[in-house]
């Protein structure tokens, strides 16, 4: 089965070519970003995709989707959280942080593990993930939901709400 | 003009602003119009009328050294480009953000990114490149947005694309954004990703970027704060902002500063002319109430902690002096020859309050989860130091484990492709080093004669 690529998204991510005249190949992640930024993950048919629009052998887009922790292999959910786990975030609470939203947005994480770090909730509404330092280390704890950031994150319920 | 900032954000009377001037400031927001109204792009207009090879003896003569780990002075870098070189020059801005302790560059991105451009567009026509990349971490995607916007108001005044500013000097600027991982700030590993492959580092020699970088071409990478610096250098001239700061650490720098003082942040401070101490008891209002000091990391995660109670001795002969964590000035050499760096200018204070074996457990699961895999060493190691501290944390390790973490970290360091080795090994190092009591304190005697844990004796038995 190939990938339905719809013609805006197509359009916009043959300008992000344009952005590589020495070697194609160096459009990889952008055109994996602009994939998982619609579909919500890379499966094997948006690595197809990607190889037959750059001219390479899946293999070579593959290689990359496995060794990102920015690109995801499984579906998450509607809003996907990115909690920072990084020392200075760890020690202004980003564990406390990561247990509080995993109670309120009712996801189990006890199946996580190095290759698998993403937790879904039942409903699908929310996923969550470990970070490595989300680079604002004096405001933490840090998350990202979606693209949005939120620093000093206290207010849990407050969080979640202004996601529905 | 001198700027007004947003109420509770106003710069301490101690720092120096230059870089950071427009970050927090009143009514500032970060488009070109508003960029112009400050002497914006004034200093391409000038740049493009001078001799390439005189902006990069500006910034010589400045003694810039590069902000984003290693203290290599920037014009000397520029420097190493070929003689006579036929092959396309680029430039590549690192703006991969991501030694844990540092978050300057995301400041500089979302408040002043025209800065950013005016900084690359000097360098640029200094060394001769037409096409330059800002590779910035997937996790600014609002970062990445407004450097675009930026870049298309540069283009639509003439200050990027073809003949710009009827100087004849043609130049593209591309946002390239990463996908999440710590070893793409390591400038070769950071090529391979702007390549579109896994960013394995290459190995030096040959792979100097500035002989045999991006498509094998000579390109150069700096940091954003580094780039933005030319700008202020071309200003200024290269010999007064020299007089910035102290002898060969000159200029001013951003320090972050997080973890448990009262109030964390980041502080734009001449190098070397404020201490460990002022900078957390004045600018950072001190530690928090009723706790004491027990060390400090002072250049993101991977430098070599310092303990509280250490004496140090700097310099030689007669100038030799000896130095309480306090009175550190925050510069390159003196951090350096304290036994750690300033490396990115990230600064961890820990109080005793914080268990020595969990800090060191959440560095060593960053380095184990970052490490690229390239190199044995490393890919083994890190997991190893990682494990080990994982027992000393759940009070399942034996004493001699102290040991062994030790020797693992030591057989990383100096064995590895890229710095990561010694990122990875030198908090160990340093940890075990100087505060091996409190380490060996968390392990358990008893389980000293179970020489293997569960897991080694599951490996053994299935090796039949």
């Amino acid at each position: 089965m190939s990938l339905d690529v719809p013609s805006e998204l197509e359009k916009e991510i043959d300008e992000r070519v344009t952005h590589y005249p020495v070697s194609k190949r160096s459009a990889v992640l952008p055109v994996l970003h602009a994939l998982q930024h619609h579909y919500g993950f890379i499966n094997e048919e948006a690595v197809e995709w990607t190889a037959a629009k750059l001219d390479l052998e899946p293999i070579k887009v593959l290689e990359v989707v496995t060794f990102y922790p920015g690109f995801r292999q499984s579906a998450p959910g509607k809003f996907h959280i990115r909690v920072c786990r990084t020392l200075s975030c760890a020690m202004a609470g980003s564990y406390e942080l990561m247990e509080s939203l995993c109670d309120k947005a009712g996801i189990d994480r006890s199946g996580v593990t190095h290759h698998n770090p993403i937790a879904v909730s039942p409903d699908g509404k929310f996923s969550i993930e470990f970070a490595e330092c989300l680079a604002s280390c004096g405001t933490g704890p840090v998350c990202l939901v979606n693209d949005d950031f939120h620093e000093a994150v206290s207010d849990v319920d407050g969080l979640l709400s202004h996601y529905q | 003009m001198s700027a007004i900032y947003k109420s509770g954000k106003e710069p301490h009377a101690k720092e120096h602003r230059i870089i950071f001037k427009n970050v927090d400031r009143e009514g500032w927001d970060p488009s070109l119009s508003m960029y112009e109204t400050e002497g914006g792009y004034d200093q391409l207009k000038k740049a493009i009328k001078m001799e390439p090879s005189a902006i990069t003896d500006e910034v010589k003569k400045a003694g810039l050294r590069g902000r984003g780990g290693a203290g290599f002075p920037a014009g000397v870098k520029w420097g190493f480009l070929p003689p006579n070189n036929e092959k396309p020059v680029y430039l590549i801005c690192n703006a991969d953000e991501s030694e844990p302790g540092t978050f300057k560059d995301r400041y500089i991105i979302h408040q002043d990114p025209h800065q950013l451009v005016e900084g690359m567009v000097i360098s640029c026509f200094a060394v001769g490149a037409n096409l330059a990349y800002i590779y910035i971490r997937e996790e600014f995607p609002e970062g990445a947005q407004i450097l675009e916007k930026a870049i298309a108001e540069a283009h639509e005044k003439g200050y990027l694309g073809k003949d710009i500013l009827g100087s004849g000097f043609d130049l593209e600027i591309y946002v390239h954004r990463g996908a999440g991982a710590y070893i793409c700030g390591e400038e070769t590993g950071l090529i391979e990703s702007l390549e579109g492959k896994r960013p394995y580092p290459r190995i030096k020699p040959p792979y100097f970027p500035a002989a045999m970088g991006l498509y094998l071409c000579p390109t150069i990478v700096n940091n954003v704060e580094t780039l933005c610096h030319v700008k202020h250098i071309l200003e200024a001239g290269g010999e007064e902002w020299s007089k910035i700061g102290t002898p060969n650490n000159t200029g001013t720098r951003i320090l972050c500063v997080s973890g448990d003082v009262q109030k964390p942040g980041y502080f734009e401070v001449e190098v070397g002319k404020v201490t460990m101490g002022e900078l957390i008891n004045d600018m950072c209002g001190g530690l928090k109430e009723g706790r004491s000091l027990k060390a400090v990391i002072p250049g993101g995660s991977s430098a070599k902690v310092l303990r509280a109670d250490e004496v140090f001795t700097v310099g030689r002969g007669d100038d030799a002096r000896e130095l309480t964590i306090w009175d550190i000035p925050m510069d390159f050499d003196t951090l350096a020859a304290c036994g750690s760096m300033a490396g990115s200018g990230g600064v961890i204070v820990i109080d005793d309050s914080r268990s020595i074996s969990w800090v060191l457990n959440n560095i060593n699961n960053f380095y184990a989860h970052e490490s690229c895999g390239q190199c044995t060493p490393c890919r083994e190691g890190s997991l190893w130091m990682k494990k080990i501290t994982d027992r000393v944390v759940a009070g399942k390790a034996s004493p001699s484990d102290i040991d062994t973490l030790d020797s693992v970290a030591r057989n990383i360091d100096g064995r590895t492709i890229c710095a990561f080795g010694e990122a990875a090994s030198w908090p160990t190092e340093s940890f075990v080093e100087k505060f091996r009591d409190e380490l060996v304190a968390d392990t358990n005697p008893e389980l000293e004669d179970d020489l293997l844990n569960a897991e080694a004796l599951t490996a053994a038995a299935n090796l039949g």
